[in-house]
């Protein structure tokens, strides 16, 4: 099983050069931190801002810079600053390269359910519904199954949803799947000493196996 | 010049009324009105309708109003981490809109630009869409959403000058200029309020027309959310 930094890391694998990313809150965040030497890449934070640098030292804190998770960074020597209208228009207008996001729930056409339990919790959407109404590539931070040990990745989802058949590619600490544009989570890799008869057993939505499945090398 | 300087915020503020819609700009607590707020936090006016993506945090930003409740209604993106929030929005005592980010942004902008709706693809087939009028144009499905403007609207920024042009500095501009011109009176306050001329036109982000009051404001706390630091090896 994935640790959240390897679920990140996984991820990072699939950044290619010269994208405009958007990192979403949580084990996207953590991407930046594996993305491979040599590859220029500038990171997007939808408050406003291109080019998110490391966070701070401790006598560089800015209150008047931070990231949309509200962490305190710095800038790199391109970044650039702008309003929330401007940044919005970069993800709606399709700008945007690659966006990560996390979730609750993913069903197999791609669906992705990531800000309500009705009566329970509401985080709000902030920017993910614009993020994946927009992106054409979306890759999604997960866990595979709930704590009680329920699938994520359904036929369909139960929670409200935050975009349709908009998700590309999902990387849980079972897996890294692909989702088929006609519907079901292609199996692509196994996470190191996980079966394929065990992400079998934790997806409840279509999981469609080709092949041999290799385990994810890092 | 036109000079809109007043005294403080009490003065900014005294005549916005019960009832009245407030635009608030600021993301989380960066880039927040903290005078505007703190000078509403003491007057007995309620029933607000607050339009900010946040709703700060328990005991800091609009969470001071919403603990006054002096808030009937807030339209905001994200309740975040706010406990005081999401407990009187799960037992239905405030009423809150939660909207997309980026409607949330250009509904404000199309509001100062004097553009009554538009068609965006965020919320489409989500609980967002019910109610709302949908278009299919080349191939792909959008809602259409209207503007969203207010009776006033309080900004926040690093430089202002006397006649009202505004420079934010850092991620802390986020809303605030489009909160700005969606206002009917917009209120703004600044770390440092200098003479015109002052301010080089070319770096101007707000032109002044947008703003009818500016202060000097005081004592800013910044309060930060995450302090998130790297250490020094």
């Amino acid at each position: 099983m994935l640790s959240k930094n390897q679920i990140a890391q996984r991820i990072a694998k699939e950044v290619k050069n010269r994208q405009y990313i958007n990192l979403g809150i949580g084990i996207p965040t953590l991407v930046a931190n594996y993305i491979p030497e040599g590859l220029d890449v500038v990171l997007q934070s939808e408050n406003g801002l291109l080019g998110i640098g490391p966070f701070p030292t401790e006598d560089k804190v800015d209150p008047d810079l931070i990231n949309a998770g509200k962490q305190t960074i710095t800038l790199t020597r391109d970044s650039v600053l702008f309003s929330s209208a401007e940044s919005f228009a970069m993800i709606r207008g399709g700008h945007v390269d690659l966006t990560i996001l996390g979730a609750m729930e993913v069903s197999e056409n791609g669906d992705i359910a990531n800000w309500k339990i009705p009566g329970k919790m509401v985080k709000g959407m902030g920017g993910a519904m614009d993020l994946v109404a927009s992106a054409e590539n979306i890759i999604v931070a997960m866990q595979h199954c709930s704590r009680s040990g329920s699938s994520k990745l359904l036929k369909e989802c139960t929670l409200p949803i935050t975009g349709i058949s908009c998700v590309k590619k999902i990387v849980t600490d079972l897996a890294f799947l692909e989702l088929h544009p006609e519907g079901g989570f292609i199996l692509k890799e196994r996470a190191p000493g996980v079966s394929v008869e065990e992400i079998k057993s934790k997806t409840e939505g279509k999981l469609i196996i080709e092949g041999n499945i290799p385990e994810m090398e890092f | 010049m036109i000079d809109k300087r007043v005294k403080n915020a009490e003065e900014a503020v005294q005549d916005i009324t019960s009832g009245s819609t407030l635009l608030m700009g600021g993301f989380g607590l960066s880039g927040i009105p903290e005078n505007c707020i703190a000078a509403l936090e003491k007057t007995d006016i309620k029933d607000l309708t607050v339009v900010s993506n946040n709703a700060g945090v328990d005991d800091f930003g609009i969470g001071l109003l919403l603990q006054k409740k002096k808030v009937k209604k807030m339209i905001s993106s994200y309740v975040g981490e706010n406990a005081e929030f999401e407990r009187q929005l799960l037992s239905g005592e405030l009423e809150v809109d939660l909207i997309p980010q980026g409607t949330l942004a250009e509904r404000v902008r199309a509001a100062g630009a004097g553009i009554p709706a538009f068609f965006t693809p965020a919320g489409v087939g989500t609980e967002v869409a019910e109610g709302k009028e949908t278009r299919e144009i080349e191939g792909k499905t959008y809602l259409l959403e209207s503007w969203l403007r207010g009776d006033f609207s309080c900004v926040k920024a690093w430089k202002g000058d006397y006649a009202g042009n505004l420079i934010f500095k850092g991620t802390a501009r986020n809303f605030n200029p489009m909160m700005a011109a969606a206002g009917k009176i917009c209120i703004a306050e600044v770390e440092e309020l200098v003479p015109v001329g002052e301010l080089d036109p070319n770096q101007i982000h707000t032109p002044g027309i947008y703003v009818q009051r500016i202060f000097q404001g005081v004592n800013y706390e910044k309060r930060i959310e995450q302090r998130t630091i790297t250490q020094t090896s």
